[in-house]
């Protein structure tokens, strides 16, 4: 299935060829293009990497090799809301496992899987740059900050209301 | 005057909603530094810098004037770009700066854009920081309304741009030649230096690369001047240092603080002590890349020079016998990094703690160079299992071998930054990965 980019995606991409001009190609657009692609088609199946290929004329190789290098890129279509729970050194000594393990029982999978609902994605992360609010995570696009394992329920009772897909920022 | 604790200057507007928007930040006398800059010779500017002392923050502490210098003189296209990459782990000040302060960070790139005649320039900003560059984009949107950004900026004539560029993922992005590359749309990987991105660096140009608090500097050196700047530091170290504090401390947090403080007085002073009423076991002084330093080693500054010179601080060995060193015969001690302390109680099982940090960089290794993606994931596994309590009798000297395999075989510095830290936590608590591993035994047995 052939895919499209929407009319302000194109602009947005129109306007980022410029900012770049001076590189005289359209690779450096290439990772925002992928990020509005993202947004637009949920996920970067290979038609969304041929949408890439195509609008900026670079080969598919190229963008396919860009695609699978940033772990943000999501290859598989998964849960609206991404939880990133840090367990990198800060988290880890004010109990960041416990979190994540928490986080798992009340969204009944493992860290990498999404719910079966498509509400959720839980990943584990490497450090968020929010080390003096450890052990933190982000929501969506929402920090969430100095977690405690026994808030957890809340906080998916809350993110159920209120989705924060990632790629609402572009 | 030397800094004080209440001294602000990069933190001056945290809290200050209404500073982040182009109208608050100008009543609040924010760009007035660039008009100033603007009459300013763009040599002139850099003379300034340099004689202000100031040093990068986002990791080596290099100068940052005498890095300006090395751009060609005749380069017919310069770039600058802002390394907004923040992913060391224990480092949260880039992520605070720019949300709290945009404009500040607009303004330096500009001054510092017009001090090397850059006129296309970028801010590459981590994938995961949705909220800053929400904050960021709309901040440099309201630059070019205003006329600070563009073909023409304040009807100078000069021509100055500015784009904000959004990672998608990748710690090594945050080296400068891989952030380079990324910036032009490749795969993250670092490049073999020389040549430095100074003489040929994004798109083929002389390109400057500085980390966020690094450029928010710049506009209080050309307000105040370099050598007020560097009264309020110390040594060669001039302006104030954000420190952003995390583990085991009653109250952490991201301060700015004078260059000269030791780390005893922020743990103390400025932290509210170990928490739960414990001692400290080990700090690491700045982001995980670094060495950490013992209780004894705690009432030296947290300055660039005293860190990696300092006697008090015992130098990183490979042996209990052979000492670590950077060539030349230099002793590794520790180095400033980029302002991430985190502290660790007397309670705090080090093995544990290590093979996290050896996860990590086995999970960021780009994988280009076989000493870092095959010893970084050696590392990992062997601390592991020394951690879990399977250690081998011959693994607390195996990890000393492989880290040391590692260091300096390298394409970029992050082989270094997996293997300073192993080799400095099996300086300063051998005795606790040899008991680890004994515990094993009993267990086998
Ligand atoms: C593996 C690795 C990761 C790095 N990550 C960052 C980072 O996230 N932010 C940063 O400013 N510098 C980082 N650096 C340092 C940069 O390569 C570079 O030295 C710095 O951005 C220069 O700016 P400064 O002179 O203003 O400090 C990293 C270096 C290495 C080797
Ligand atoms: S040292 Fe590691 S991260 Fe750096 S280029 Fe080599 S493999 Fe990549
Ligand atoms: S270690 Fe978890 S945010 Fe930095």
């Amino acid at each position: 299935m052939s895919l499209e980019f929407s009319a302000d995606a194109q602009q947005k991409i129109a306007a980022l060829r410029e900012r770049y001009a001076v590189s005289g190609s359209a690779k450096p657009v290439v990772m925002a293009a992928l990020h509005l692609a993202q947004k637009e088609h949920g996920h970067l199946s290979d038609d969304a990497l041929k949408l890439v290929a195509r609008t900026l004329d670079l080969p598919y190789a190229h963008v396919y090799g860009v695609a699978t290098f940033y772990t943000m890129y999501k290859r598989e279509p998964s849960g609206a809301t991404t939880i990133r729970m840090c367990t990198n050194i800060s988290c880890m000594l004010r109990d960041g496992y416990a979190v994540l393990e928490a986080f798992e029982k009340a969204l009944g999978v493992k860290k990498g899987e999404s719910t079966k609902d498509g509400a959720f994605h839980l990943v584990e992360e490497e450090c968020i740059a929010a080390c003096a609010n450890a052990p933190c995570a982000i929501a969506g696009t929402q920090y969430l900050l100095d977690i405690k394992p026994g808030q957890v329920p809340e906080i998916i009772e809350q993110l159920r209301k209120k989705p924060h897909p990632e790629g609402e920022v572009v | 005057m030397p800094a004080d604790r209440t001294t602000k200057l990069v933190s001056m507007r945290f809290g200050n909603e209404a500073a982040k928007t182009i109208t608050g930040y100008e009543a609040a006398g924010g760009y007035s530094s660039l008009r100033k800059a603007l009459a300013m010779r763009p040599d002139d500017i850099t003379a300034e810098v340099k004689a202000s002392n100031l040093r990068g923050r986002g990791g080596a502490g290099f100068a940052t004037g005498v890095k300006w210098g090395f751009v060609p003189k005749d380069a017919k296209q310069v770039h600058l770009v802002c390394n907004a990459d923040e992913s060391e782990p224990g480092t949260c000040k880039d992520r605070e700066l720019i949300y709290w302060d945009p404009h500040l960070l607009i303004e330096g790139m500009i001054v510092s854009a017009h001090a090397l005649r850059a006129t296309h320039n970028y801010i590459y900003i981590r994938g995961e920081m949705m909220r800053e560059y929400a904050v960021l984009k709309k901040a440099v949107d309201e630059a070019y309304q205003r006329g600070y950004l563009g073909k023409n900026i304040l009807g100078t004539g000069l021509e100055i741009h500015l784009t904000v560029h959004r990672g998608a993922g990748a710690y090594i992005c945050g080296e400068e030649t891989a952030l380079l590359n990324s910036l032009e749309g490749l795969r993250g990987q670092p490049r073999l230096k020389p040549p430095f991105p100074a003489v040929k660096g994004l798109f083929g140009n002389p390109t400057i690369v500085n980390n966020v608090e690094t450029l928010m500097n710049v506009p209080f050196i050309v307000e105040r001047g370099g050598a007020w700047f560097a009264e309020l530091g110390m040594g060669r170290s001039g302006g104030t240092r954000m420190l952003c504090v995390s583990g085991h401390v009653e109250k952490p947090g991201v301060f700015e603080l004078p260059i000269g403080i030791t780390f005893r007085q922020l743990i103390d002073e400025v932290c509210g002590g170990v928490w739960k009423g414990r001692k400290v076991k080990a700090v690491i002084p700045g982001g995980v890349s670094m060495p950490p330093l013992d209780d004894s080693e705690l009432d030296v500054p947290i300055e660039f020079d005293a860190l990696q010179t300092d006697e008090r601080i015992k130098p990183v060995m490979v042996t209990p016998t052979q000492q670590f060193d950077l060539g030349g015969g230099r002793a590794l001690r520790t180095m400033a990094g980029s302002g991430g302390v985190v502290v660790l109680d007397d309670q705090c099982d080090i093995p544990k703690a290590v093979w996290r940090i050896m996860k990590f960089f086995a999970h960021e290794s780009c994988g280009q160079c076989t000493p870092c993606r095959e010893g970084t994931g050696w590392l990992e596994k062997v601390a592991r299992r020394v951690a879990e309590g399977r250690g081998k009798p011959n693994d607390v000297d195996l990890l000393a071998q492989i880290a040391h395999g590692i260091a300096g075989n390298t394409i970029c510095a992050l082989g270094d930054a997996a293997a300073w830290p192993m080799l400095g936590f099996l300086t300063k608590y051998r005795a606790e990965f040899e008991a680890a591993v004994n515990r094993a035994k009993v267990v086998a047995a």
